[in-house]
């Protein structure tokens, strides 16, 4: 007999745990991660250095802690939408192509317009970049709906059918006329009325960024005080105690996926309109697709949504320091920002389970 | 048996009630032997017809019980096996004797499970001895014991639907003959003792009762001394259980000695010489069945005093929810469907559907609570057509129902009674506005069902799973009741629910029709709707058949209605 790690389930979920586990994740995913750089080669305290202290405090901190914003602002957008569907089992992983036809139904409806100059035409690009979003979300929803498919693999898929149309616009419907052949629409930056410039200058804060706080606000109160929160809640922890309830299933995989599409469009329409500038075929970066990250590090809470957001951001931006400064490759820190999910995923383990030292027991 | 519905209903009830007073001292029973029963004291076979149905509350001679030997079969001795946090059986110690149907008898969770698996060999005891024949006998695992002669019969079938019984049996052993010697050996025990089984039959095509029939014949092939059974009546129709009773009869009358599982007091009162009961763990004492009453068994098991349920008057007033020709597809590939219900229920009254488990009656409340969408005419409430309402449509017009599974159909098991209250109660206890939730209100709702049910909980805050089976069903009932409903439809209201707790419950039911609520009770505890019910009708294979006032039935015609036609005959030993 001698003693084995056995795993007990917890009566009820730790909350302690629950809150801890991202904090710890953190930690393992710096000390792993130091080790990855270690065996590229790196000094890899220099390197988780560059990674989370140089942009907050570093020599070029002013202009990196905008920044932060900047890169948030569209994770918090994406990770808000699709927290409400993950709450309820709906699992929306295609946001990266909702985020890409989000921009460009809203860089599309601005450039219509172009050079007509209006206070109504930012709003209405708000709209329509809303409105893509949600109707590219609306086919794995309806397909999901009307004929039972998966809406992970439909909604995955179509991030490719995105990234084609992306490039098919890029190099056709919305080339720059003026752009002498070359790939890419108009600058949105050069058109005032269709450019989401920033609000307070130096700040990084813009039109993305108000609507990163707004969604995290309605989120938390569509959770803790509203009908439909307490539904997507039940719906993903008891789902015939919901039917029982009286959720209907099919109407809430439309809403959840149509939020989470049109929030994600929202965030890809700010960000052709300001940040990047315009439609190109390398418009997209990956937000859909970290944003998964950021809501299961947010705990799928709004708040801790937006926190998660502010640390993603920050290994971006740490991570393109790290790869100027020391060379280091870019799938380096996307290895990175897997290994913190890997660990989160590792670590939440001990929310439902905890460890127990216990004599072997012959069986 | 021709015994009378509303004879026995009326003996039994007489019976239980007449012994109110709480059981004075437990480790003694009234008259553990009867020297005095006569032994030739059955001229017609007692077909043991289930449960109180058959009874005449004074004891019916049993099979077996004059062959008592002296030596026992198997004696134990102060077994104890402590998992983490509990003490499963703690210094159990009793005899079983050849030739005897032994209860052993407790609520869940009072330690019989762990205690049988510790007899066939799967559970290691901590302490204590065990013998058999008079010799030492600690089974490493199930094959030796059955080497020794002990056989079990589990309550969960381990089949496979795809082959035949005889294939099935044959994987159960260790060096199964020539498939045709073994059919031919299944035809004969299944005749010997009047089991009747085809060996070609494909298992998937069984029922339930004929399943249990392949496991009780997989277990005599191995000629055993002692055979354990496990709650053996849970999936039976009156008429199957007949048909086991008589087998286990033929048994014993070979010097077999039986190990009885259940909670069913009057079937064990039918059936079983005597009855040893646990709780929480521990021998609390051996009785002699037919000599004690029901009551009296079901405090033992509880340990405390508790009131059986008083029968009320009836007033039966207009019809309030009307089912005509109601019919549902299968939701599922595992689901029944429902074909041509109609039936009436009128309020203040309570109509019992009983049938056994998967005839329907989970489509039947589903179809009923708004989850199954059935015509819009096949359902009305007070003349209303309803079929086509959504769940929290009924429950405005005042249909409510609670469905059979607790934990995770009538509640979320990680939600807190507060939350779980919003199930059911968002519009009628005005927690919401215009989809805002008033948590205090809802806090309060829950409080108030908790005080009304006696729920026992450290407060409204603690999350469903972590209340016992029965705490959390008397909220999931009051909760629906606290509505004030105009109809109630509830599917197994006290099923795996402690003794007293399902008392409460049926009182509580009793009481609403009495303020005039129609109330559907789906059961499978046959018990249990005589009891309470002013109407029975029973689901079989989707199909409701006629209504009948509860108190004109007689045991046969409660099985006819339950088993539709198969199974119907005993076979002739």
């Amino acid at each position: 007999m001698h003693p084995v790690l056995k795993l007990e389930r917890r009566p009820q979920p730790s909350r302690t745990w629950s809150a801890l586990a991202p904090v710890l994740a953190v930690l393992i995913t710096m000390f792993a991660g130091g080790a990855m750089f270690a065996a590229l080669g790196q000094d890899p305290v220099e390197a988780i250095r560059t990674i989370f202290w140089e942009p907050l405090f570093g020599e070029f901190a002013r202009f990196d802690r905008p920044q932060l914003l900047v890169k948030a602002a569209p994770l918090t957008l994406i990770a808000i939408g699709l927290a409400l569907g993950f709450r309820a089992n709906i699992w929306n992983i295609g946001a990266e192509g909702q985020y890409i036809i989000g921009a460009l139904t809203g860089a599309g409806v601005g450039l219509a317009f172009y050079p007509t100059e209006s206070a109504l035409i930012f709003p209405l690009m708000v709209v329509a970049g809303a409105l893509g979003g949600w109707a590219w979300a609306m086919i794995p929803g309806l397909l999901k709906v009307r004929f039972g498919t998966n809406e992970i693999l439909v909604s995955l898929m179509l991030v490719y059918v995105a990234e084609q149309l992306l490039a098919k616009m890029a190099l056709g419907l919305l080339r720059n006329p003026e752009g002498r052949g070359f790939p890419g629409s108009r600058s949105l930056r050069d058109y005032p009325s269709a450019h989401n410039a920033e609000l307070f200058a130096g700040t990084g804060i813009h039109w993305g960024v108000v609507a990163a706080l707004i969604a995290v606000i309605f989120a938390y109160i569509l959770l803790a005080r509203h009908m439909l929160g307490f539904h997507i809640k039940l719906s993903g922890q008891a789902p015939r105690a919901a039917r029982f309830a009286g959720v209907n299933p099919a109407r809430l995989t439309l809403i959840c996926l149509g939020i989470s599409g049109a929030l994600a469009g929202l965030a890809g329409m700010f960000e052709v309109a300001g940040p990047a500038g315009q439609i190109n075929i390398d418009f997209n970066v990956g937000y859909g697709f970290t944003a998964i990250i950021v809501a299961f590090l947010g705990r799928l809470h709004p708040v801790g949504i937006l926190l998660a957001a502010l640390l993603m951001a920050l290994t971006y931006i740490g991570g393109e320091l790290a790869e100027t400064n020391l060379g280091l490759p870019a799938a380096a820190i996307q290895m990175f920002q897997g290994m913190l999910l890997f660990f989160l995923l590792a670590v939440d383990l001990l929310t439902h389970f905890r460890l127990r030292w216990r004599r072997a027991e012959v069986a | 048996m021709d015994a009378k519905m509303d004879e026995s209903g009326g003996t039994a009830h007489t019976d239980t009630l007449s012994s109110t007073a709480p059981f004075a001292k437990p480790d003694i029973c009234p008259n553990p032997h009867h020297p005095d029963r006569p032994d030739a004291a059955y001229p017609t076979p007692p077909i043991a017809v289930p449960a109180r149905l058959a009874l005449t509350g004074t004891g019916t001679a049993k099979p077996g019980g004059q062959r008592r030997v002296t030596e026992p079969l198997l004696s134990i001795d102060g077994l104890t096996k402590a998992y983490p946090g509990v003490v499963a059986n703690e210094d159990v110690s009793f005899d079983i004797h050849a030739g005897e149907v032994h209860a052993l008898l407790g609520e869940n969770g009072a330690g019989k499970s762990t205690l049988v698996k510790m007899i066939y060999g799967l559970v290691k005891p901590d302490s204590g001895t065990m013998h058999l024949h008079g010799s030492p006998f600690a089974p490493s695992e199930p094959s030796d014991a059955r080497r020794h002669g002990v056989a079990m019969v589990f309550q969960h079938f381990s089949l496979f639907d795809a082959l035949t019984v005889a294939e099935n049996v044959a994987l159960g052993m260790e060096t199964p003959p020539p498939m045709r010697t073994l059919a031919a050996r299944i035809r004969e025990v299944s005749e010997t003792y009047g089991l009747p089984l085809d060996p070609g039959r494909t298992v998937g095509d069984l029922s339930a009762g004929e399943r249990q029939r392949v496991e009780i014949i997989r277990c005599l092939l191995q000629d055993p001394r002692l055979l354990i059974m496990d709650e053996p009546t849970s999936v039976l129709t009156p008429q199957e259980v007949a048909i086991l009773f008589k087998t286990l009869q033929k048994l014993t009358s070979e010097g077999v000695a039986i190990l009885y599982i259940s909670h069913k007091l009057e079937e064990i009162r039918t059936l079983c010489n005597r009855a040893t009961v646990l709780r929480r763990g521990r021998n609390v004492g051996t009785c002699d069945p037919a000599q004690t009453t029901a009551h009296a068994m079901a405090e033992m098991m509880v340990g405390s005093a508790f009131e059986t349920p008083a029968r009320r008057d009836t007033k039966t007033g207009a019809p309030r929810l009307t089912l005509d020709a109601l019919s549902v597809r299968a939701p599922s590939a595992f689901g029944t469907a429902l074909r041509d219900v109609s039936l009436t229920l009128h309020a203040g009254e309570i109509l019992g559907i009983g049938g056994v488990a998967g005839n329907g009656q989970d489509e039947l409340l589903a179809a009923l609570s708004g989850e199954l969408p059935v015509t819009p005419d096949a359902l009305r409430l007070d003349d209303k057509p309803i079929g086509r309402l959504p769940p929290q449509a009924r429950r405005d017009l005042g249909l409510f129902a609670a469905p059979e599974e607790r934990l995770g159909h009538a509640a979320a098991p990680e939600m807190s009674l507060t939350e779980n209250s919003l199930l059911t109660g968002a519009t009628k206890q005005n927690l919401s506005n215009r989809g805002f939730l008033n948590w205090p209100r809802a806090q309060s709702f829950a409080e108030k069902v908790i005080a009304a049910f006696d729920v026992r909980t450290p407060g409204p805050n603690t999350a469903a799973r972590a209340l016992s089976g029965g705490n959390l069903q008397k909220f999931v009932i009051g909760r629906e009741m606290a509505h004030d409903p105009e109809a109630l439809i509830v599917n197994q209201p006290t099923w795996g629910v402690d003794a007293a707790a399902a008392a409460f419950i049926r009182q509580a039911l009793m009481d609403l029709a009495a303020k005039g609520a129609a109330i559907l009770v789906i059961s499978q505890d046959l018990d249990e709707l005589m009891q309470i019910s002013d109407r029975f009708a029973a689901l079989n294979a989707g199909r409701l058949s006629d209504i009948h006032p509860t108190a004109d039935l007689t045991t046969e015609q409660v099985g006819l209605m339950m088993g539709g036609a198969h199974d119907m005959e005993v076979a002739h030993v």
